[in-house]
């Protein structure tokens, strides 16, 4: 047999052309199935568009539903330049009016002035690429029977004319899904989605179905802002990102030295969990704060606090951040959780990461973003981008908080913890009525790593992780274990024991 | 059939002569292809039956003319439009059905 490839169509969109493998099928007909306001319009207009500022190929839009000046209003919030490419006869907008109210059908008809306009629209300015949006209008109304033949007509003589186009329709009780024409005439057909989940509203996209080609399955989130349509592929799972060797310092000496005496590895993913005021937040800066003193760049994405509190706030402990802002090494994200879907956030942190290219990149707390969706969601989403990260050789650090009491009672912490290469928990230890802090690696993958459980200690110097002194029966308040060691001075040995570990201050 | 039901129709010929004035039809066609041959056919015995004298008929072949398809809005062929008087309608199709158009003209 001859090893034949199906000729594809890239639409130059974000990630489209990654889940379908190459583009749209080159010179055929694309079904773009969606509701109203799902964004078929833009996503059609931006495959037109890029067709002519990518690859130099003219364009016809055949607007049925809106009118020439409505449509180009609509989409001057858009970076298109479209009447940049309708002077320069890069474009021909076509508005086809069908008024249902005017119509009466008398007898036998086809659907010949649709075809000598496209005709005439196409030669116009040599297209290569055509849009009709949408059928709908053309399908209310009218025998549904010529139609339907009429339908694949269009299509055959548009593979004719070698043209790769693209045909929007909604999904509702018309004709298209309904008659099952998309089954048997389409190569291709997208559907997009605007689902409401919890009051916040997600794009989605899928490949229903794409003849002759791999494509992928599963519904990819999409966003719509004024540079265009993003999808967010999840990356494939054959991906096999370049590992390094190299360390990077955590910022803490005495956890560094807790982590195999390195640090953590570069490009890896980090987790903090912890309870509220355990000191996630201070180790993460600590990271930052050591990261841009090496003049590396990084990003700190803020969920909770605005970076004005983070910095006043780590101030007071030595991490002076704000020069580090003012020379362009460190720069903060902050955004309510709220304020829109995680996709959204993923990919307004994706779009500063690929301008800044940092070397680090600081989620806090990632909890926060937890609330916005459904666990599943977020656990993929996170994946996803914990995947992009891992491409980027970046060093991603999570701090999450969690409720107090046991880990088990918070899956969703569970969910990230397994995703994570390095997990550190802090926690507040409560012995003889004194409130510590603690801190202790749960995993570390690829390195030896201390299971001690160590005092965590905020100071205004930073941040120093101490040995904690226990007897048998558990560890020591201070106030008693300083009464226990000055006994230990003066008599015997007892049951004291001191773990190894750098040199304690307060043993000194 | 459809001369059957021609013979049965009423045409309000009061209401068409109160409103005076000439119907203006254009009938617009893709070349000779049988539904459109047959639209011409159907539509001529239509105007000379009941409306004789009083109409003036257009015939335009949308090949010959490809730029009156964006001016006039035409999707489907073949298509008759009254543009006078008064609402405007597009009869689509062969026009076989003659109480429809009757209906659309008004006549009835």
């Amino acid at each position: 047999m001859k090893n034949f490839k199906l000729l594809k169509s890239p639409t130059g969109i974000q990630g489209l052309d990654e889940v379908t493998n190459g583009g749209i099928p080159k010179n055929r007909s694309t079904l773009l199935l969606g509701n109203t306001g799902s964004g078929k319009t833009i996503l059609a207009m931006e495959f037109l568009v890029n067709g002519i500022v990518l690859f130099d190929e003219p364009a016809v839009f055949m607007a049925f539903e809106e009118k020439k000046e409505d449509l180009l209003m609509n989409l001057k919030s858009l970076t298109y330049n479209l009447d940049t490419h309708i002077a320069n006869n890069k474009i021909y907008i076509e508005e086809v009016l069908i008024n249902p109210d005017e119509m009466r059908e008398t007898g036998i008809y086809d659907l010949e002035g649709l075809f000598v306009r496209l005709e005439q629209a196409i030669n116009k300015v040599r297209a290569k690429r055509v849009v009709l949006d949408s059928l709908d209008k053309l399908f209310y109304g009218l025998d549904n029977k010529i139609l339907r033949s009429e339908f694949l007509r269009l299509l055959s003589w548009l593979n004719k004319m070698k043209v790769t186009s693209i045909i929007s329709s909604e999904i509702g009780d018309h004709f298209l899904t309904h008659r099952g024409i998309e089954e048997y005439v389409a190569n291709c057909v997208i559907a997009l989605d605007n689902r409401v989940t919890n009051q916040i509203a997600t794009r989605r996209l899928r490949i229903v179905k794409y003849r002759g080609s791999i494509h992928g399955n599963n519904e990819y989130p999409f966003t719509i802002d004024e540079k265009g349509i993003s999808v967010y592929p999840i990356i494939s799972e054959t991906f096999q990102p370049e590992l390094t060797s190299k360390r990077i310092s955590s910022g803490i000496k005495d956890l560094d030295e807790m982590l195999g005496k390195k640090g953590f590895y570069e490009g890896s993913s980090i987790l903090i969990s912890g309870t509220a005021g355990t000191g996630k937040t201070s180790t993460a800066v600590s990271f930052a704060y050591s990261v841009c003193k090496a003049n590396k760049r990084c990003l700190f994405c803020a969920f909770e606090e605005a970076p004005k509190q983070i910095i006043r706030n780590m101030g007071s402990i030595g991490f002076h951040l704000d020069q580090l802002v003012k020379s362009g090494i460190l720069t903060f994200y902050y955004s309510r959780p709220s304020l829109q879907n995680l996709e959204l956030h993923f990919l307004a942190i994706k779009k500063i990461i690929n301008e800044l290219k940092p070397t680090v990149v600081i989620l806090d707390p990632i909890t926060n973003l937890m609330t916005e969706g459904p666990n599943s969601d977020i656990r993929s989403m996170l994946t996803r981008f914990i995947d992009f990260l891992k491409t980027q050789h970046i060093t991603v650090m999570f701090t999450a908080a969690i409720t107090v009491g046991s880990i088990e009672r918070n899956p969703s912490d569970e969910g990230i913890s397994s995703m994570v290469d390095t997990w550190m928990m802090v926690q507040d230890i409560e012995i003889d009525a004194e409130r510590r802090r603690s801190l202790c690696v749960m995993k570390s993958r690829g390195m030896v790593h201390s299971t001690d459980v160590r005092k965590f200690k905020i100071s205004t110097k930073g941040i120093t992780l101490l040995r904690i002194v226990a007897n048998n029966k558990g560890p020591l308040a201070d106030s008693k274990r300083k009464a226990k060691e000055h006994d230990n001075l003066s008599t015997s040995k007892e049951s004291i024991w001191v773990k190894e570990g750098p040199v304690n201050e307060n043993t000194k | 059939m459809s001369k059957k039901i021609a013979h049965n129709v009423k045409v309000n010929t009061q209401a068409l002569k109160d409103k005076g004035g000439k119907y203006i039809l254009c009938l617009f066609v893709s070349g000779n292809l049988p539904n459109s041959a047959s639209a011409v056919v159907n539509i001529k015995a239509i105007c000379e039956k009941y409306l004789k004298d009083r109409y003036e008929l257009e015939i335009i072949d949308i090949y010959q003319h490809p730029d009156l398809a964006i001016t006039e809005q035409i999707v489907v062929l073949p298509v008759l439009i009254k543009k006078f008087p008064m609402p405007k309608v597009r009869m689509l199709g062969d026009l076989s059905n003659t109480e429809e158009v009757l209906n659309g003209l008004g006549l009835v």
